[in-house]
């Protein structure tokens, strides 16, 4: 499980994230929603170790993220951030091959190609494979950065904002295949999303930020109501009983 | 203003909406007590200006003389400059967003340096006039190179583009030094690029007054400059011609950093230093900044360049590297306190 | 639809132990694909085997690779046949011919020392920064050498240049430049304001002061000591010295074969910081390492004949075009040979053709400045 203790960070005298204290129980997705400049990224960049914190703790699986040698950490988290200004002349299989890094050091063996192509399959890139990466959409990077996370194979996935770049039906198929990951395979998912239908369908626990702490830390039922979701958004939230389950109507 | 309904769908309600009321905005009085105290005291240091030095002015024969022929001219061209390459780097730093941006550290003055370099190589005899002419023309190309490679760069405020445009000044600086070693002048071109104005003398410098022409332009056209800086397509929607706007930014900047470099030499960072001092400790308010701009060039220059007529007197150290060292100074801790904690 | 390899689970973690416990996989791998939820695919019947993922991702691509190495290397054993025999009075049976021979063979050394350090630097410094509009030429070690020079010309005189001369002021020199590195690298890239841009920018400016500081000296030199000066200051065969590589080679061959062998650790820092702490690796400090290696290249290559501004980055430019991959392993070797067909053919090519062997420094500072200018103009992302 990942464990928030005091986590604290202060970005200038008006500005501050915390002090947060949060537990995220082992399987299932748990999505992070607030409004902008709630502190969502920076707290996931925080948990990841890509960012440090001034004051407090973070946990995951018994590991201090703080302390722990990186490359340890790797095999047990990965963290993707929004796409990254990138260099270098890649491949989508190339970049995927770099997820097995932590565990083979670029040394790919038939296992690592194995892995390297289930992950590319999972989220339907295998006619893109050979293409490079400046020759894809936005969207299509997307995935192909998601499926060099997926490859890393590691426990706990942490995803910024995964959807941002993707239309209907990729938003929809990746949010399955993190479902599945996390029912199926026992991973857990923390992801940040902006969409709160997604949150609400898809996820296990919402967590609700704003102004830099958690307001909200619940079920989905218990956070997709009108009077949470209007307090946590500042705008009104209506929800009603959809098809498939609730719907937040704030139009 | 009427409050936007709950109802979602904006809809012109029921009422009839009131006149919109206008609220007040105190003008920035550009005429205040703290403005005039600048001036006083910018006047004050460049009336010290026209009275240090080796020469003895009042007691000497020629006194009156030397005066009217040295002291006098190299303070009229310390203000000019000092006034004239701070308003290039506020213009360069509105047009392009971004605090470090400079004819320093974009190459601008390397090219106006190699223009120099290429009239007096194909026409020695040439005037100061033509001199001034090739300079110009060359910062204007040099200038429009560096915008037309900004356009490229989707983040413009980043420090990127300072280490891009320092890296094509040493392109062509290191082109100037090439030309200037193979025809023997690289001395020579090291002497009249380093900025100094020990050389200035009535009867050569006049043409110096050119830029007090590019300065006032700067205090009609600087509004233009800012909507410029925020892009094109902003620009262009809110009815600016941004291409023209561009060309005469790129015009006034070259006019003004082509003159200087030939009358006085290269001013390191001064375009730098001067607008982000002043707005450290006044804002970014443009239009009241723009005559502190001026000053704050005016007073930089003056003080740089008394020094250097005082700390190895009586031989003088050239304002051009006075500036040089306090311009990395200053550049550097800018930087740092840029920075963001990880 | 053939099944994919089951795979075993994944070993434990078997890199010496410093965490607590080991990181154990308590999940299983992921399961075969579930045709459910994925649109119809029409390539999967492709066996495993040829999937994979290697730095030249085709056969076209490999090929095309092998043969720009080979012609490299041929066009580099022809240059260098050439300028130790062609226009050698000594006829080629003679052992005359030999003893000139020889004589060249150390500017040719010196080439390919030269051409090794500054290809690898440049690669490896390009990746770190994450920015291929740059050289570590501009990050002040020109501007140190050239400030020791002209001191030592300022106030010796014209003797001063032979007074920084020998081995002992040869790794005065190096250590110089490598120390002023590691100072900027240990101010400005550790601690929690660390950032590799403002790094690079106050290295710029850095060395811009200590220029202005040069020029400031260099006025108030006598034309003949500015003269001698001078022939320091541009980037030269011909000012190395034989005696200096018995030094240089080991300090090279440690630093550029440290590089070499840090390719896949390169591999992934070239993808952005965040990627590669995702991926374990310790960002900061590999930068660190990797920019020291850098520093030690380049001081020895300016220490040996003076600045060349542009040279790495006009062989790097050129490698990563006829590379065409993003692999280090692959892209090293193509520089150096690169580096080292630049400057033997130009060294040729002036000396034979246009008689005007002084200036192989300048010309390519040239070529390499255009080649600068006009990737700015076009292609304008970093």
């Amino acid at each position: 499980m990942i464990t928030l203790e005091s986590v604290k960070k202060n970005y200038s005298a008006e500005v501050t994230i915390g002090p947060i204290d949060l537990t995220i129980p082992v399987g299932g997705v748990t999505a992070l929603v607030g409004p902008n400049g709630a502190g969502k990224s920076t707290l996931l960049t925080m948990v990841g170790r890509l960012l440090g914190m001034d004051e407090g703790g973070v946990e995951i699986a018994g590991y201090d993220v703080a302390t722990t040698n990186s490359k340890d950490l790797a095999k047990i988290v990965s963290i993707l951030r929004q796409e990254n200004h990138f260099v270098t002349r890649l491949t989508v299989r190339q970049l995927v091959g770099f997820g097995r890094f932590p565990h083979s050091k670029g040394r790919l063996t038939t296992v690592d190609e194995a892995m390297i192509s289930r992950a590319i399959d999972f989220l339907g890139l295998e006619e893109l494979e050979g293409r490079y990466l400046d020759e894809l959409s936005g969207g299509q990077r997307q995935r192909a950065y998601v499926a060099m996370v997926l490859a890393q194979d590691t426990e706990y996935l942490l995803l910024d904002e995964p959807l941002n770049n993707l239309d209907m039906q990729h938003s929809v198929q990746m949010m399955r295949h993190l479902r599945r990951a996390a029912t199926e395979l026992g991973r857990t998912v923390v992801i940040v999303l902006h969409d709160i239908n997604f949150a609400g369908h898809y996820a296990d626990r919402i967590c609700a930020m704003k102004g830099g702490s958690v307001v909200e830390y619940g079920t989905p039922e218990e956070i997709m109501t009108d009077e949470v979701l209007t307090r946590v958004f500042d705008t009104p939230v209506e929800v009603v009983d959809g098809p498939r389950g609730r719907l937040a109507v704030y139009y | 203003m009427t409050a936007p309904s709950q109802d979602g769908i904006g809809t012109a309600t029921a009422a009839a909406p009131t006149p919109p009321r206008r609220s007040r905005v105190p003008k920035a009085r550009l005429f205040t007590w703290p403005l005039l105290l600048g001036l006083l005291g910018t006047a004050a240091l460049v009336t010290l200006s026209l009275f240090v030095g080796v020469y003895d002015i009042f007691g000497a024969e020629d006194g009156g003389h030397m005066f009217v022929v040295t002291r006098i001219p190299r303070t009229i061209a310390l203000v000019l400059a000092g006034a004239a390459m701070a308003m290039c780097g506020l213009v360069m730093q509105l047009l392009t967003q971004n605090r470090f941006v400079e004819p320093t550290t974009t190459g601008t003055t390397e090219w106006a340096g190699l223009g120099l370099l290429g009239v007096m190589i194909l026409m020695p005899e040439a005037s100061l006039v033509t001199k001034m002419i090739g300079a110009v023309v060359m910062a204007f190309i040099g200038t429009m190179v560096f915008f037309a490679f900004l356009r490229r760069v989707t983040l413009k405020s980043s420090v990127i583009v300072p280490i891009v445009g320092m890296m094509l000044a040493a392109v062509v600086g290191a082109f100037s030094s090439y030309i200037a070693l193979s025809t023997n002048m690289l001395q020579s071109m090291g002497i009249w690029f380093a900025g100094s104005f020990t050389a200035i003398l009535r009867g050569q410098y006049e043409p110096l007054w050119i830029v007090g022409i590019v300065i006032v332009a700067v205090f009609i056209v600087a509004d233009r400059f800012t909507v410029a800086g925020l892009g094109e397509e902003v620009a262009t929607n809110v009815g600016l011609n941004y291409r023209r706007v561009l060309l005469i930014g790129t015009g006034l900047i070259a006019v003004a950093a082509g003159v200087v470099t030939v009358v006085v030499g290269n001013l390191p960072f001064l375009g730098l230093i001067v607008p982000n001092i002043v707005s450290m400790f006044r804002g970014d308010d443009l239009r009241s900044n723009l005559p502190w701009v001026c000053l704050t060039g005016i007073s930089v220059v003056t003080v740089c360049d008394i020094i250097g007529r005082v700390i190895i007197m009586p031989f003088e150290v050239p304002v051009s590297l006075i500036l040089s060292v306090l311009g990395a100074v200053v550049f550097i801790i800018l930087l740092l306190r840029g920075r963001r904690r990880v | 639809m053939s099944d994919p390899v089951e795979s075993e689970p994944v070993e434990t973690a078997a890199d010496g132990g410093e965490s607590r416990g080991t990181a154990t996989r308590t999940t299983p791998p992921l399961p075969a694909i579930d045709p459910g939820d994925l649109p119809a695919s029409p390539a999967t019947t492709a066996a495993a085997a040829d999937r994979h993922a290697g730095p030249l991702p085709n056969a076209r691509a490999r090929r095309r690779y092998r043969l720009i190495v080979a012609g490299l290397a041929v066009l580099a054993l022809v240059l260098a046949f050439a300028n130790l025999a062609w226009d050698n009075p000594m006829p080629i049976d003679t052992q005359g011919f030999w003893i000139i021979a020889e004589m060249r063979s150390t500017s040719l050394i010196i080439m390919v020392i030269v051409g090794f350090c500054q290809a690898t630097a440049t690669v490896a410094f390009q990746t770190v920064a994450n920015n291929r509009i740059i050289t570590p030429s501009i990050m002040g070690f020109e501007s140190l050498y050239a400030v020791v020079q002209t001191a030592a010309v300022f106030f010796i005189g014209a003797a001063g240049v032979t007074a920084v001369q020998g081995v002992p002021q040869f790794l005065g020199q190096v250590a110089l430049m490598v120390l002023f590195s590691a100072l900027l690298y240990g101010w400005l890239l550790t601690g929690r304001y660390g950032n590799m841009q403002v790094m690079l920018l106050v290295g710029i400016i850095l060395g811009g002061g200590l220029g202005a500081m040069s020029t400031f000296m260099q006025r108030m030199l006598t034309p003949s000591e500015f003269d001698i000066l001078t022939a320091r200051l541009i980037g030269s065969i011909a000012n190395a010295d034989a005696s200096y590589l018995w030094i240089s080679i080991p300090l090279v061959v440690a630093a550029g074969g440290a590089l070499w062998l840090s390719a896949r650790r390169l591999n992934v820092l070239a993808l952005g910081r965040q990627t590669a702490i995702n991926l374990g690796v310790n960002h900061r400090r590999q930068s660190i390492l990797v920019l020291l290696l850098v520093s030690v290249l380049m001081a020895v290559s300016t220490a040996l004949v003076g600045p060349m501004m542009f040279l790495g980055f006009l062989v790097a430019m050129i490698s990563y075009q006829l590379a065409d991959t993003h692999d280090h392993r692959y892209v090293f070797p193509m520089a150096w040979l690169l580096g080292f067909v630049t400057l033997a053919g130009a060294y040729f090519v002036l000396k034979n053709i246009f008689y005007a062997q002084g200036a192989v420094g300048i010309i390519i500072e040239i070529i390499g400045g255009s080649f600068f200018l006009g990737y700015l103009l076009r292609k304008g992302r970093l």
